[in-house]
């Protein structure tokens, strides 16, 4: 595990699989956006659904290794690469050959934690730790949670703001994993590259949608 | 015209340098780069000053010595072009220049913009060839190759190792450089019979050599005098994740 190339695959394969998952949380979301009756039953019993299940409790636990996974090998690769770097240029102007998203991939990554700490702390463990109201059908009402959170304006800020840092992260991240995992066929490095636009741009709008809908909708 | 010199003198690996401070009034446009650096050191060997020293070869831009970084770019403004190939209409008259050396930690610093580039020959040593007989050269058609392929492994064995890729890398990492030789090698029938152990020995030697990892900036591609494509380095993922770790 010491060799850059081995971390940079499991950079890739934790990437990849916490691409999946974003799918799988959009689609979940999606209810949110149903007329404020229908999404409350449906979402609460969704909620409901995935916490009670053992193959999603199996999924949890590879989620959250995943995550730590791919910052303890972010860390370990952007110290090893500090110390190859050596003495830095006085005058540095090698950024107008890339990129800037694709230089600043930890960057990204850390607004990217800060924001699921926030996301986590106010929807995951509200739901996992504490007694919230219960909803008609006798599940728990994380419904109402979210819609109360994004009542506040600047709430939906800070979300905009994690999904657009998670938009820029994937727009490099997809692409770069392909390249890891060795995609070089030029034919197929297009359709990559294409598909982790239509990728990122999909997950990107159908996140912001969300908040901005039930924001604008509610009051 | 007139150039107005910022350049790193440093005395030797461990000495500690600094950039200095130097003009230039009788520059003219047709002079290469290292025509100028050229004018440079005559005026300091007449005020009987030690000389800028830096590397430089065939002044052809196909050797691979020279290369500094101007003005923080790896072989200064143009692209795909090599230090020697620049020429000083590209500045204008008063322009300041910055010239660095290549940094990295495995380029350790000689004296001055010459740098030691030896981490690229061990780590074609550790496997960027193929072991023949040596002998007579085989009959040519003995082993037939499409155009297509030929070509291909040309592009990549056109790499003439200057380091401009490490030198640009936000990482410093040699992947464009080794994964060319891999790619170029692989191709071929003759370097595909030890196409695995090559790219295993190559890379742990790019590791052992304290280079980082390459995160797919695509940079170096942009400041490669030959134009290796980033997609050597896919094929050398490739062919290392094919041989185990997939």
């Amino acid at each position: 595990m010491k060799s850059t190339q081995i971390q940079k695959i499991l950079m890739a394969l934790t990437g990849f699989f916490l691409c999946i998952f974003l799918v799988i949380h959009l689609l979940g979301n999606l209810q949110l956006l149903l007329p404020a009756e229908k999404a409350k039953t449906s979402f609460n019993w969704y909620s409901h659904f995935l916490s009670g299940n053992i193959l999603i409790k199996i999924i949890e636990i590879l989620l959250f290794v995943s995550v730590a996974a791919h910052i303890v090998y972010a860390l370990i690769l952007t110290l090893n690469a500090k110390k190859a770097n050596g003495q830095k240029y006085v005058y540095d102007r090698r950024g107008t050959a890339s990129k800037w998203y694709s230089r600043n991939m930890g960057m990204l990554g850390s607004l990217i934690l800060l924001f699921l700490i926030i996301h986590l702390k106010d929807f995951w463990y509200q739901y996992k730790f504490t007694d919230l109201p219960i909803d008609e059908q006798g599940y728990k009402d994380l419904y109402s949670i979210v819609i109360e959170a994004y009542r506040q304006w600047w709430y939906v800020l800070i979300y905009l703001a994690g999904i657009v840092a998670l938009g820029f992260h994937l727009l490099h991240g997809f692409f770069s994993a392909a390249r890891t995992l060795g995609v070089y066929n030029p034919k197929y490095v297009k359709g990559f590259r294409i598909f982790g636009w239509l990728y990122t741009g999909i997950i990107t709008a159908g996140f912001m949608i969300i908040p901005v809908y039930i924001h604008l909708t509610i009051i | 015209m007139k150039i107005f010199l910022k350049i790193w003198r440093q005395e030797t690996r461990e000495a500690k340098g600094e950039m200095k401070n130097y003009v230039l009034d009788d520059v003219t446009e047709d002079m290469s780069f290292l025509s100028m650096l050229d004018l440079l050191n005559e005026k300091l060997i007449a005020a009987g000053e030690r000389v800028v020293e830096f590397d430089h070869d065939c002044r052809e831009g196909i050797c691979g010595q020279c290369g500094v970084m101007i003005n923080g770019q790896a072989h200064g403004p143009l692209p795909h072009v090599t230090t020697c190939q620049l020429h000083m209409r590209s500045f204008n008259n008063g322009d300041t220049i910055y010239v660095e050396p290549f940094r990295a930690k495995s380029f350790p610093v000689i004296r001055d913009l010459k740098i030691d580039r030896s981490s690229f020959d061990r780590m074609i040593q550790a496997g960027g060839y193929i072991s023949a007989s040596t002998g007579q050269a085989p009959e040519a058609n003995s082993i037939p190759i499409s155009h297509k392929t030929a070509e291909a492994a040309f592009d990549s064995a056109a790499c003439i190792g200057c380091g401009a890729c490490v030198a640009t890398c936000k990482n410093s990492s040699a992947a464009l450089f080794v994964s060319a030789k891999i790619t170029h090698l692989v191709l071929l029938p003759q370097g595909k019979i030890e196409a695995d152990e090559r790219v295993r020995k190559m890379i742990a030697q790019m590791n052992e050599e304290g280079f980082g990892h390459c995160s797919n900036t695509e940079a170096c591609e942009v400041e490669c005098p030959q134009q290796i494509s980033v997609l050597n380095i896919a094929r050398m993922n490739w062919e290392f994740n094919k041989g185990g770790f997939l």
